[in-house]
């Protein structure tokens, strides 16, 4: 099967006043339909300016980048594959562009040209799908962080892409917010979305199916979350943190004979009980 | 010393949305103390930290800082305040400047001006090669620390941070704070943490002040806050990862480190 999202040889260079800055440098990937994947790098590593490649938002400086099969450069794409992929970003206050949040949500299929009572259809699910309903008619401002990142995530949803890239969605929400974010991209996962999810945090990249490390540019390591974060020493050297489990795991082993590759605190607990 | 006594706040007095964000609060932080205000949004903290900055005025009640009312514009030099996402706010053409903004304002000759911007660069560890580069140029672990330089070179004697590593990724946050806790806690300032991130004040904090619908639920050490499950979960926070985990483990203490949980298990 072709993989839904396919990036080839990508680099990507920014003009700056002192210069040119290559952000990207030589990224290959793919990602298939119904994949859950979690993006981590440090800040200026070019996770951002990848997810930016996915929707068409930057087109690269060479290589290509394919989405459902479509070339993003081919500007006659253009429409494709942003129906095919939607975006959510780090601060719900600059996402949010309209007084009551139906409004809000409806923005992208206005745009679209939709029929209303199809637009009225499809923002209600959407609201049903992030768990909004009860406030269709509020103002955005009155609502917590976590809940206007719902709202956008909404947004998305109403466009019914089969992509959902979220740029550090949780780096403003209060734990709380967070929570509520990781579980509803859970859900919108297991209802067949594909996830690309761009975070800080590291237990919150340990719940996807694949993990890309990015560094200057470059994809670094790839691997299931068992596969990159109970490699403790490598992701330390890198700058990373790991999921506490594991670098607790890792200090343990000198007295106990633990098993290589413990994540989670059950797997901890099992280990030490035997 | 900073006394709070009994600050209320409402919004909007008199109209349909009037709201109180803060009912009775008192504390006092004493000098030398790193203090955390922890709390989800919403929970009063920011209001709270600007009236101890004099930023807004409280409704009722009383705030004195070294036995001036807050009210009094000589506060204004005892106390800085990074607000979240600080580097939103660098503005001048150099690092250098912009770190020398609020001392050029106290009207201090160059020679104190360019003293005070190297201490502070100092202390939040950015190179001194990085002065005449634009803030633009900075990464964005070191705009952030730029910002907080800028505030340091007012000298503070009282330093509020909100949520100063919000954003960051992992190894930048370490850095910053490896700098706040260690160089410029040693200079003497009294530092107010306000974070909803409970393995930055377990780490930090010397007390913790939990907020919850503008009422003060909780103040004590971090270690007592995170055996108060009920108190956790009214205001909407959890203990730090490595405590739960250890929890997890059937261990009955709280534990705040990993050193900690490594040598307890070592034990058994």
């Amino acid at each position: 099967m072709d993989a839904l999202i396919r990036v080839e040889n990508l680099r990507h260079v920014y003009k700056t006043a002192s210069g040119d800055k290559l952000a990207l440098d030589g990224v290959n990937l793919s990602i298939d339909a119904g994949e859950f994947v979690a993006i981590i790098g440090t800040n200026g590593s070019g996770k951002s300016t990848l997810a930016k490649h996915f929707n068409a938002l930057l087109l690269p400086t060479s290589g290509k980048v394919f989405v459902d099969g479509l070339d993003t450069s081919d500007e006659e794409n253009l429409w494709h594959v942003r129906e095919n992929v939607g975006m959510v970003f780090q601060n719900p206050d600059s996402e949010i562009v309209a007084a009551i949040v139906e409004d809000d949500v409806a923005f992208g299929l206005e745009n679209l040209g939709i029929a209303p009572d199809k637009i009225r259809e499809r923002v209600d699910l959407a609201l049903d799908a992030v768990n909004m309903s009860g406030y269709k008619v509020f103002a955005p401002s009155k609502l917590s962080g976590g809940q206007k990142q719902r709202i956008a995530i909404a947004g998305v949803v109403a466009m019914q892409t089969k992509v959902i890239v979220l740029d550090e969605p949780t780096a403003m929400l209060d734990p709380q917010g967070r929570r509520e974010i990781l579980s509803l991209v859970k859900r919108l996962h297991a209802q067949g979305k594909t996830i690309i999810y761009i975070t800080h945090f590291m237990e919150e990249a340990a719940e996807a199916q694949r993990v890309f490390v990015m560094e200057r540019g470059k994809i670094l390591r790839v691997g299931t979350p068992h596969e990159i974060f109970t490699n403790v020493a490598e992701m330390k050297r890198l700058g990373f943190d790991v999921p506490v489990a594991a670098e607790l795991a890792e200090r343990l082993r000198g007295k106990f004979k633990l098993p290589k590759n413990i994540l989670t605190a059950d797997e901890l607990a099992e280990a030490l009980h035997r | 010393m900073i006394n709070v006594r009994d600050v209320t706040y409402t919004y909007m007095t008199g109209t349909p949305f009037e709201k109180t964000a803060l009912k009775n609060i008192s504390f006092d932080a004493a000098e030398g103390e790193v203090l955390a205000i922890a709390g989800h949004t919403g929970s009063g903290k920011s209001t709270l930290i600007q009236i101890v900055a004099g930023l807004i005025d409280l409704t009722s009640g009383s705030v004195e800082i070294d036995g001036l009312p807050v009210a009094d514009k000589k506060i204004r030099r005892l106390v800085g305040i990074v607000f979240q996402y600080p580097e939103q706010q660098l503005f001048e053409e150099t690092v250098e400047r912009d770190i020398a903004f609020a001392p050029k304002n106290f009207g201090l000759s160059d020679d104190e001006i360019s003293a005070r911007v190297n201490e502070a660069m100092r202390q939040v560890g950015l190179d001194a090669s990085l002065k005449n580069l634009s803030p633009f140029e900075l990464s964005g672990g070191q705009r952030r620390r730029a910002a907080i330089a800028g505030i340091l070179a007012m000298k503070p004697k009282y330093l509020i941070l909100d949520e100063p590593t919000a954003g960051l990724d992992p190894k930048a946050k370490k850095n910053l704070l490896r700098e706040i806790f260690g160089d410029v806690k040693k200079s003497g300032v009294t530092i107010i943490l306000v974070s909803h991130n409970m393995d930055d004040i377990a780490r930090f904090a010397d007390r913790v002040i939990v907020l919850a619908q503008g009422e003060k639920i909780f103040d004590g050490r971090p270690r007592e806050l995170f055996a108060r499950e009920e108190i956790l979960r009214r205001a909407g926070l959890e203990p730090p990862p490595i405590t739960q985990l250890m929890r997890r483990l059937g261990v009955d203490e709280i534990v705040l480190s990993l050193d900690e949980a490594e040598r307890i298990l070592q034990k058994n």
